[in-house]
């Protein structure tokens, strides 16, 4: 059957934590109330960010080398949000901080885009095209298979929780 | 004071992702992630011309942790770009998916690419 809404609702669920934007009324959102969670993601970035960080010092990339260190990183922080979001939007109704902060904020400063396709300009025109391009693949898949299974594997064992609470 | 910069940049790196997100699927109708789409090649794009700036001695280490690892780093996503390529797949809209990994990261590296070559214009 054709959905009316052309918009599945929980598409744009990690960033839009409360409105949904597509409807008109509810873009008063925009301003309304923005403080709190404006502050939860800007230090839930900061704490992502210095792990990231951290992690990088722990595992540095010689010049040529496979950048093991940040697709670690985003595959982690791939299965995280995986975790969180079956949780948050099927297991229970979290405080309205609570997506932003560890969503938005933390994971989202955690995992990085830019240096992974930087990383892999720098290998392409360094001529390591080979090690660039397994980049390029392994991370990809490795930040999907991540999220797929870690959302699979979390309602599998939540489904489990719930349905022994009602026994 | 390498920690104090990195942290800077993601305070501001990580509201600016989310108020550009918010922003662009205002003006959005569709269910594709046009929002993560923008801050991905966006932050590409200023990481591009950060790293080139600093290979080509024009920048400092220390801008580069402030925009590059703290800014950029905060500015864009991996988990938030899986999540919703992954949520298209199970609403059905595999094309709307995997165009969207395979545009994310033909623009991301694009606008890197291109990040870099202004650097080199710039200070090489």
């Amino acid at each position: 059957m054709p959905r009316q809404d052309p918009r599945p609702a929980a598409v744009d669920a990690p960033m839009d934590p409360d409105v949904d934007l597509s409807v008109p009324a509810e873009r008063g959102g925009l301003t309304r109330g923005q403080g709190g969670v404006l502050a939860a993601v800007s230090v839930g970035g900061a704490i992502g960010a210095s792990a990231r960080y951290a992690a990088s010092l722990h595992w540095p990339v010689a010049p040529g080398g496979f950048p093991w260190a940040t697709l670690a990183v985003n595959a982690v922080g791939c299965a995280l949000i995986g975790v969180l979001m079956v949780l948050v939007t099927e297991v229970w109704t979290p405080h309205r901080l609570v997506r932003p902060f560890l969503g938005t904020g933390v994971l989202g400063g955690f995992t990085t885009f830019s240096t992974y396709t930087v990383d892999i300009e720098r290998l392409l025109s360094g001529g390591y095209a080979r090690t660039g391009l397994a980049y390029l693949a392994l991370t990809l898949l490795a930040a999907v298979a991540a999220v797929w299974g870690a959302v699979r594997v979390t309602r599998r064992l939540t489904r489990r929780l719930t349905e022994g609470r009602g026994r | 004071m390498n920690w104090l910069l990195v942290v800077a940049g993601a305070l501001i790196g990580a509201p600016l992702r989310y108020l550009t997100d918010r922003a662009v699927q205002a003006r959005q109708g569709t269910a594709f992630p046009w929002g993560t789409l923008t801050v991905n090649v966006v932050g590409c794009l200023i990481l591009g011309v950060v790293t080139g700036a600093v290979a080509a001695g024009a920048a400092s280490p220390h801008t580069q942790l402030l925009l590059g690892t703290g800014l950029c780093g905060a500015l864009t996503t991996y988990s938030t770009f899986s999540y919703e390529t992954l949520r298209l797949a199970e609403e059905g809209a595999g094309f709307s998916a995997v165009a969207n990994a395979v545009g994310s990261v033909a623009a991301g590296l694009g606008a890197a690419f291109v990040g870099v070559a202004v650097a080199e214009a710039l200070w090489l």
